[in-house]
């Protein structure tokens, strides 16, 4: 679904990406974990369309395609959805018409009709009662005043709304209380399937208590410097990343 | 020092003109009128047109407006008017109290009067001069006389007509009194309307006034405008201005309120060449508030400057500021707001806000707040910030799957909604949001286009 081939990238001159290799196959789940400057969220941008970055070497396909050759609102409707680590609020766009918009035109890329404001609706509550979510989100302005708990809930949200193939969960941990952290990670669990694909990028091992990945890699440096099973977040949790950050200086 | 003597040449030239038609000027108008003219024609004189030295004046240039050559009105000319142009034009269609007036004359075929309350008075203001003197006599200058305006002085020399609106005592007009103020020339034209509204104790009104050219000429406009706002009245003023690139206007509203008053204002700018707009509250009795609001847009070479003084003269009163502007290409705009609070004003209550968005590199605006304090137990605010669209709210848009184009839109429109939800008219709220969609689409500057 998603392959990274020798990815370099950097922000006004400084290499921050330095070579990344990453191949992730439909109904996988990916840990990426790191100290912090590692790289994790310059990837995950990145792979979203966020143009700050400098990409000097390296390539990525996504479905067959060139990835860094789409805008980012082409990379959204061909599936790929990143929760942001902080999502932005924006006053005066309400939530509902934001969405509507976004679910439309998903729904247009893929040669379908929009929905009417009332299938809109019954979208909306059905994806809702799978998430156990309250109603009150929605009726506000995106993201105004929520906290930081329901600003990440809400990004789980959308990515039910949309469906995506590959979903990239930037630190989708950080800030969360443990019962915020459960209803995020069982909306991310409920939303899986074997033909879609997730990253969770995270600092932490306690968010891959909730959702088991398949592999964990360990960015350090702008470099991958190692891959395993869910047993490494157990690992490092353990030795912490020192002992990453020592055995790759070594 | 040619500038000086260009200054002076503007200024002679305008003064002569009124020594010229003094008795045309005189002819038909109250003698109320043409006291004010005499005295008005001296300071305009003395005062001449502002240049950049003018501290009020320093980021609105009106030297090649002025210097333009118009044609002007001194009696009524302005004939029938064609109401299919009219509603070609983007002039909202509300359901309300409608009168017209063109080139900043009463319209003769206005017949406004069947539906309003008893008592209400709604007409020309040259014809209501001279047959009620009593309706205007205590109104009529008692705010613009006061103010050191040149082009104050110059609209008091030359007006003659305008709109007049009376709301007795206790009676509240439920749906929007509508002014549509067309301007239609074949050939460029200077315009002085002079207009009077007395809302007297416990009214309420809510007016709605639409500025609009219908042809592609260059205006100047004048106009000035006192609104009394009587104890325990609740008066609306909306203003929506759509006039062509080629117009220059300078609108100066003076608004007096009486204690427990509110007045709630919205002056939305959608299109034109050069605007001024003075606006100054006189809170003249305690706990009343106002609201004055706006709302502009501006692309190529238009320039729009609010100029706003709100007077605290009694105390514990409150009033809220937020003026926004959108500016695009090599537009420009400014913004000065003062707040003065005397020394008696305690407890009172005073918020500004000036935001702006700057859509380009060559786009410049220029703000300046101003908080002038003799009270000392006072709660008053100010702030001001020009920034570019939120990059990092359109990449989360773009990442939601919607495209560039759109997404500005939904932050421009989002940026703007805030001035447009305070508008107390739900239909008039409505059209508002359809015109800004409009305007940030590019159709209505298109219109302005075709029509050239």
């Amino acid at each position: 679904m998603l392959t990274i081939k020798n990815l370099h990238a950097s922000v006004e001159g400084k290499e921050i990406l330095k070579g990344i290799n990453l191949e992730i196959k439909a109904g996988e789940v990916h840990a990426i974990m790191g100290p912090n400057g590692s790289g994790k969220s310059t990837l995950a941008n990145i792979l979203a369309g966020k143009s700050d970055y400098e990409i000097t070497e390296g390539e990525v396909t996504f479905l067959g395609e060139d990835l860094l050759e789409l805008s980012p609102e082409i990379r959204s409707r061909s599936g790929l959805f990143l929760s942001f680590q902080y999502p932005v609020e924006i006053p005066g766009v309400p939530m509902i018409s934001f969405l509507k918009a976004s679910v439309n035109e998903h729904r247009k890329y893929k040669g379908l009709e929009p929905l009417t404001a009332g299938e809109f609706l019954k979208l909306m509550r059905s994806k809702k009662d799978m998430l156990h979510l309250d109603t009150e989100l929605t009726n506000r302005s995106v993201n105004e005043g929520f906290s930081g708990g329901e600003k990440k809930k809400n990004e789980i949200f959308q990515m039910a709304m949309l469906e995506p193939k590959l979903s990239i969960l930037d630190e989708t941990d950080s800030g969360l209380d443990i019962d915020a952290l459960r209803i995020v990670a069982e909306g991310v669990n409920a939303l899986k399937t074997a033909d879609n694909a997730t990253i969770v990028v995270t600092h932490y091992q306690r968010l891959l208590d909730y959702i088991i990945p398949d592999f964990v890699h360990v960015l350090h440096n702008g470099r991958i410097v190692k891959t395993g099973g869910k047993e490494l977040a157990f690992e490092l949790e353990e030795k912490g990343y020192d002992w990453i950050k020592n055995g790759n200086e070594q | 020092m040619s500038i000086i003597q260009e200054k002076i040449t503007q200024t002679d030239q305008l003064v002569s003109l009124f020594e010229q038609n003094r008795e045309i000027l005189n002819q038909g108008s109250s003698p109320i009128l043409n006291r004010i003219r005499e005295v008005s024609i001296k300071r305009f004189a003395q005062a001449g047109i502002p240049g950049l030295k003018n501290e009020d004046y320093k980021y609105t240039n009106l030297k090649a407006a002025f210097e333009k050559s118009y044609r002007q009105e001194l009696v009524q000319e302005s004939g029938l008017i064609n109401l299919n142009e009219v509603y070609k034009s983007n002039i909202p269609e509300l359901d309300a109290h409608l009168v017209f007036l063109v080139n900043g004359w009463f319209y003769s075929g206005n017949k406004p009067g069947s539906e309003l309350p008893k008592g209400v008075v709604l007409g020309s203001f040259e014809q209501i001069a001279n047959e009620q003197p009593e309706l205007i006599q205590n109104y009529i200058n008692r705010q613009a006389g006061l103010s050191n305006d040149p082009f104050v002085a110059l609209n008091s020399a030359f007006a003659k007509d305008g709109f007049f609106l009376f709301v007795p005592k206790g009676v509240i007009i439920e749906k929007p009194v509508q002014i549509i103020n067309l301007l239609s020339s074949e050939e460029n034209l200077r315009i002085t309307q002079r207009n009077l509204v007395v809302a007297e104790a416990g009214s309420q009104v809510k007016l709605v006034v639409c500025d609009q050219t219908l042809t592609s000429v260059s205006y100047l406009v004048n106009s000035v405008s006192e609104v009394y706002v009587g104890e325990d009245a609740v008066v609306d003023v909306y203003t929506i201005q759509n006039h062509n690139n080629q117009t220059n206007v300078i609108n100066s509203a003076f608004y007096r309120q009486q204690r427990n008053s509110v007045l709630n204002t919205g002056t939305f700018i959608l299109h034109g060449g050069l605007t001024r707009n003075n606006l100054k509250v006189t809170f003249n009795g305690d706990h009343s508030e106002a609201n004055v609001n706006g709302l502009s847009f501006s692309d190529k070479k238009q320039h729009t400057d609010n100029f706003i003084i709100i007077e605290h003269a009694s105390p514990n009163c409150l009033s809220n500021q937020i003026y926004k502007n959108i500016l695009d290409d090599e537009s420009t705009g400014a913004f000065s707001g003062r707040i003065h609070v005397a020394r008696d004003a305690q407890q009172t209550n005073a918020f500004q806000r000036n935001n702006n968005v700057l859509l380009s590199d060559k786009a410049r605006m220029q703000t300046k707040p101003q908080l002038i304090i003799d009270a000392d137990d006072v709660k008053c605010s100010h702030g001001a910030t020009v920034g570019q669209i939120n990059e990092d709210a359109l990449f989360f848009l773009r990442a939601r799957g919607i495209g560039e184009k759109d997404a500005r839109m939904m932050l421009m429109n989002a940026f703007a909604h805030e001035v447009v939800q305070k508008i107390t008219i739900e239909s008039l709220r409505e059209r508002i949001d359809e015109l800004i969609e409009k305007r940030l689409n590019g159709e209505i500057a298109a219109k302005h286009e075709l029509t050239v």
